[in-house]
């Protein structure tokens, strides 16, 4: 795994590399399509779209019917990928992707884009910290909270072949550059970025690169933290929080979500049962969101590369 | 149609009400007002109209049924038995633990169920998909989708005809079952949704307003060709259609059945079949 990160942003966005992924894996698969709900704008998809009525199906504001055509459009054997904001890709259509969806056996890809704090100025009523807790609850469920371009790239091109539903969440306008371009990943497999002894952070999403920086500073004062990037949220890489948990006795978790029903439940859980460790985390405390630019909801929701040091510091003192 | 094909699925009718009957008899209760107001529907659809094939049940080119009112699981399993999609004697199993027949319809456990229904209105969006993927494909099928009358309250409905109407899916049919009652009452006084044929043309369809339990009239509209506009059939039915007693009886969403009460109503039904043959 080649890490290229210097704190700098990606030079492609999330909008990015779904305006050219669908196209591409329409042109792989004469089975992919694509439905979205009126956000084709939002993600380049506009254009290809209208040139391209039959792989490409503008739905309207209807995001339940939507999920619903998806699921039928599986069952007689597309690989459909559903595209809208966060909040309406889980929330507003949950049942349909449960019943219609992972129920019924009709696998389905959901894109959910402006994840958490990503949402910034469209506010609260966008802004998602509990789409992955609902996902997680879904029996034979995907989900993934990617952290940079060529991650997300990597697992578009894996999701379609899956069973069950695969939800990805993804900010739709900014990545900090991780990962070298074309770098591969396994879905159900944590990559890890940075070694260290004295505690690990385990992130996913826009927390990567702030656990990243965090790392480094702790790497100043002498601290040695690890950084694992759980882009699958689940399944879980029991495997490897376990290792590291066992390795360094002390765990972060981080995450733009709330700390009920995503990262934090998912690696607490597993530790409870399986090996209990001092366990601190960085994610919002079961509040709404608000409006905001990103880096003010970032402090505000206490998602920063700071606080991320300070739990460490906590959790290690807990050992 | 000729009286032949009529006496026919008359006939066919009678004996999906039967076995119905067969499997709701042997739990002692179930959704027999929904599941006997499209016996009739069912009789056309699968004794005359649709193309598909016992042996084949996932081909992909057949014709679809979505039954998205899925409580009226027993009627649709009832007439794929009869089609010999599967052992008669197996309806018997409904709602047994491990039972291929449960309560709701499920396309991964029925041979012949081509969708897995019941959360009402997620049927209207899922057939929705299908006709739309078999369109695509050039496929010349038509799906067929029944939607319950308390089942249109759910907006999902709604928003699954307006895309149907919007993108002209004309080998989607739908078949709206007006049987005039929901679990609570009424559909007048639950949630009155007026006119359903207006409402439907409203919508941009071609609408069929027809009297639901009668072979001849449905025949006729399940023959219609569409032109650019997708057919709605707006089926005035009796919820328990053909069993005196339980169209009879107000609450007859789900009943509980007293001993030998099915065994009567399958012997008034097979007298009615003798008369026919």
């Amino acid at each position: 795994m080649q890490i290229v990160y210097k704190g700098e942003n990606d030079p492609k966005v999330g909008k990015d590399v779904l305006s050219a992924m669908i196209p591409a894996l329409a042109a792989q698969d004469p089975n992919f399509i694509y439905l979205d709900a009126d956000l084709m704008s939002c993600i380049g998809t506009t254009k290809w779209a209208q040139a391209n009525p039959d792989r490409a199906i503008n739905c309207g504001i209807a995001e339940a019917n939507m999920v619903g055509i998806a699921a039928g459009l599986s069952s007689v054997g597309f690989k459909p990928l559903v595209h809208t904001f966060g909040p309406f890709a889980s929330r507003r259509c949950y049942d349909q992707a449960f019943l219609s969806g992972g129920y019924a056996k009709n696998p389905i890809t959901i894109v959910g884009t402006d994840s958490g704090v990503t949402a910034a100025f469209n506010g609260g009523t966008h802004m998602p910290f509990e789409d992955m807790a609902l996902y997680t609850a879904m029996p034979e469920a995907t989900v993934l909270d990617v952290s940079d371009a060529a991650q997300f790239e990597s697992v578009l091109q894996q999701v379609s072949d899956l069973p069950g539903v695969k939800y990805i969440r993804v900010p739709r306008k900014g990545f900090k550059k991780i990962y070298a371009d074309g770098e591969q990943f396994e879905i159900g497999k944590g990559a890890v970025l940075k070694d260290g002894m004295d505690a690990v952070i385990f992130a996913c999403g826009i927390m990567v690169a702030k656990a990243l920086d965090a790392a480094a500073t702790l790497e100043e004062e002498g601290i040695s933290a690890a950084v694992v990037d759980l882009f699958t949220v689940k399944p879980l890489d029991a495997e490897l929080v376990l290792s590291y948990a066992k390795k360094t006795g002390a765990v972060v978790t981080a995450e733009n979500h709330n700390h009920i029903g995503g990262l934090t439940s998912a690696v607490t859980a597993l530790l409870a049962a399986k090996l209990p460790t001092p366990v601190e985390y960085v994610a919002v405390e079961d509040v709404f969101g608000e409006v905001g630019p990103q880096d003010y909801l970032e402090k505000q929701f206490g998602l920063t590369a700071e606080h991320i040091v300070s739990q460490v510091k906590a959790v290690i003192a807990r050992k | 149609m000729d009286t032949a094909k009529k006496v026919e699925l008359e006939k066919f009718a009678l004996q999906i009400r039967i076995a119905a009957l067969e499997a709701l008899k042997a739990r002692g209760f179930g959704h027999i007002g929904g599941a006997m107001s499209i016996v009739d529907a069912l009789a056309v659809l699968y004794g005359d109209v649709m193309r598909v094939d016992p042996a084949n049940p996932t081909k992909p080119d057949r014709d679809k049924l979505v039954c998205s009112k899925g409580h009226a699981g027993p009627a649709v399993y009832g007439t794929l038995a009869l089609k010999g999609y599967f052992p008669y004697e197996e309806l018997k199993t409904l709602n047994q633990p491990g039972t291929r027949f449960p309560s709701h319809c499920d396309k991964n456990k029925t041979p012949g169920v081509d969708m897995t229904t019941g959360s009402l209105g997620q049927g209207a969006s899922l057939a929705v998909g299908m006709a739309l993927g078999d369109k695509l494909r050039g496929y010349d099928s038509k799906t067929y989708l029944f939607i319950g009358d308390g089942e249109a309250n759910e907006g999902q409905v709604w928003e699954a005809a307006m895309f149907t109407a919007a993108k002209k899916l004309t080998n989607l049919v739908w078949l709206l079952d007006w049987n005039k009652k929901q679990l609570d009452g009424y559909t007048k006084d639950v949630l009155d949704a007026g006119n359903f044929s207006a409402k439907f043309a409203a919508f941009g369809f071609e609408v069929l307003t027809i009297d639901g339990n009668n072979i001849a009239e449905l025949y006729d509209a399940l023959h219609h060709v569409p032109t650019d506009r997708p057919i709605a059939i707006v089926m005035n039915t009796v919820k328990g259609a053909g069993i005196a007693e339980v169209e009879q009886t107000f609450s007859n969403h789900s009943m509980n059945f007293k001993p030998g009460d099915c065994d009567r109503w399958i012997g008034e039904l097979t007298e009615k079949l003798h008369a026919l043959a």
